[in-house]
């Protein structure tokens, strides 16, 4: 399985990610990864969580619109070159990226590099074919 | 079905032939009991004897909220109190509000009237009827309940709001009619979603959905969501109320006229110069039979035409089409006349967008600006800001195709757009007042 992520809709009105926050600090849920795309007008904020069903209800219990997508997590070398590895891959197999973002596990250890291809199948072959090491969902979600 | 089918059939001859004797008996009462209508008349060089033909109404002046206004709160009426049995009266958000009278006769005319319309719908004396509209000054709430019970339903006197406990009723009660604005039905719908109601498990069959403007793609969006025929009811609170003209399940297609009562004519919304039938201007009507508060020929600033067809369910009335703005809601915006009933079409035809949008209307510099806020549903959400972008772009051409101007359009989040609980609050307007 891979990687789940919750979308959440956001207008651009102040106070609304700390909304967010505080219901799931409530529901004592344990945010993995996160990122924040935003426009002029509004946001869309992205989380990997430790129990996404229960971050789900939870959300959309309080009026948020979700979304939730498959997106793969890759294991890289937290040193230079680590991310150009994993592009060269990316590159030479033409995968869309959608978007991306990472985060590290234990500093100078390991990198994990989350990415929304548009091809998710495609995608998981071409990284494999090029010896790139993808994360099972479980293990992302319950790191 | 037909509630007095020898009335709603009559052959036109005759019916014209008895709006004719109506016409000339009214022209005469008021012209002898309302000083300001006799003033009227001898300054446009009338009086009653002059109206010999049906035609001849075009020589009477009009009468505009503004006549109603001036004669606040019972200048128009032609009985004294004694005779007048409950007033109504407009919200009179534009102004002072209006007030309309009844006598006893004109309560029994509106019920029997109401009767029609519901029976239009496909109601009966079986049916159990809950009425959503607002009870109080506002003519739906009591308009629709006298005639319900005219008709030998079972009423239930809801009126509008406390949106769960409706729905419970309706759910116990075995509701098989409801009776509302288009946008509290669309509400409830809502809140039955949310309460795990599914309406397909109840017996509510028909939806009579009036006093708001709405659209076809509304109707569709009703009647999926409802589970229900969805039959638009026409009126105004000038002319009687709820009960002016009405759908027939039959067709579903154009408002039947209440000829007999009310007096129909298209003008010219330049010239005032009266329409042939067919084609598009402002409705006038000239209730034939009201007693405390006539109105000769008032101006009712939708816009429609009529057609005379003959129809399915076998009415000789005429028919207009569902009215979709009023002129009075219509917003000018840089120039460019537009309805909401518009806006709400075109997203409407957006797949995945809910229903529920404001319009909001500002000036920047000289500049007129109008923004459409549409609410973001998990049909339409994607995680990909691109996908949302198009979805954004798709609506402000769509909505620049119709009307020709362009408007920003802002995604929001579910639920924050306020829920009508009577008539919807489709456009806040910003604009310094001239």
């Amino acid at each position: 399985m891979q990687v789940q992520q919750i979308a959440i809709f956001l207008e651009n009105r102040s106070g609304r990610l700390a909304d967010i926050s505080a219901l799931l600090a409530r529901e004592n849920i344990n945010i993995r990864a996160m990122s924040l795309a935003d426009t002029a007008d509004f946001g869309i904020l992205r989380l990997v969580v430790d129990d996404t069903e229960k971050a789900k209800t939870a959300l959309k219990d309080n009026g948020f619109t979700t979304g939730i997508t498959d997106i793969i997590a890759v294991q890289v070398a937290d040193q230079p070159g680590g991310l150009d590895s994993i592009l060269q891959v990316v590159k030479k197999a033409r995968l869309d990226v959608e978007y991306m973002y990472a985060f590290t596990q234990k500093s100078g250890e390991l990198g994990i590099l989350l990415f929304r291809f548009d091809d998710l199948e495609a995608a998981i072959k071409a990284l494999r074919l090029g010896g790139v090491k993808i994360l099972p969902g479980e293990e992302v979600h319950g790191l | 079905m037909m509630w007095n089918e020898k009335e709603e059939t009559m052959p036109r001859s005759e019916l014209q032939a008895l709006q004719l004797k109506r016409l000339q008996a009214l022209v005469e009462r008021v012209y002898a009991k309302v000083p300001y209508y006799c003033q009227k008349m001898k300054d446009a060089g009338v009086t009653p004897g002059d109206i010999k033909e049906l035609a001849d109404i075009k020589r009477l002046p009009f009468t505009t909220k503004e006549d109603l206004r001036k004669n606040y709160p019972f200048g128009l009426f032609t009985v004294s109190m004694d005779e007048v049995v409950r007033v109504h009266a407009s919200s009179g958000t534009t102004g002072k509000p209006t007030v309309v009278g009844y006598t006893r006769a004109d309560i029994k005319l509106w019920a029997g009237l109401m009767a029609r319309t519901l029976s239009a719908a496909g109601a009966t004396s079986k049916d159990i009827i809950q009425n959503a509209y607002g009870y109080g000054l506002f003519t739906g709430g009591l308009g629709a309940h006298y005639g319900a019970e005219e008709l030998g339903a079972a009423v239930v006197p809801v009126s509008g709001g406390q949106t769960k406990r409706q729905i419970t009723l309706m759910r116990d009660f075995g509701s098989t009619v409801l009776l509302s604005t288009p946008s509290y039905a669309l509400n409830i719908a809502e809140v039955m979603a949310d309460m795990g109601v599914n309406p397909a498990d109840l017996p509510l069959r028909v939806g009579v959905f009036g006093a708001e403007p709405w659209s076809e793609n509304m109707r569709a969006e009703l009647e999926n969501k409802l589970q229900v025929k969805a039959i638009d009811i026409y009126g105004l609170s000038e002319v009687i109320g709820p009960g002016v003209a009405t759908e027939c399940i039959e067709a579903q297609h154009g408002l039947h006229i209440f000829e007999d009562h009310f007096l129909p004519e298209i003008v010219d919304p330049d010239t005032f110069e009266p329409l042939p039938v067919g084609d598009r201007g402002e409705l006038v009507f000239t209730t034939l039979t009201k007693e405390a508060f006539p109105v000769i020929r008032y101006r009712t600033k939708d816009i429609a035409s009529l057609n005379d067809e003959p129809c399915a369910c076998g009415r000789t009335f005429m028919r207009i089409p569902k009215i979709t703005g009023r002129t009075d809601d219509m917003l000018i915006i840089r120039g460019v006349n537009v309805f909401p009933s518009q806006i709400e079409q075109v997203l409407m035809n957006v797949e995945g967008v809910e229903p529920h949008y404001q319009i909001i209307v500002d000036r920047q510099g000289s500049m007129d600006t109008m923004e459409v806020q549409v609410e973001v549903s998990e049909t339409v959400f994607s995680d990909k800001i691109k996908n949302l972008e198009k979805l954004n772009k798709r609506i402000q051409g769509d909505i620049k195709d119709l009307i020709g101007s362009s408007c920003k359009i802002s995604l929001v989040e579910p639920k924050t757009i306020r829920r009508s609980e009577g008539k919807a609050q489709r456009v806040i307007d910003k604009r310094p007042k001239k």
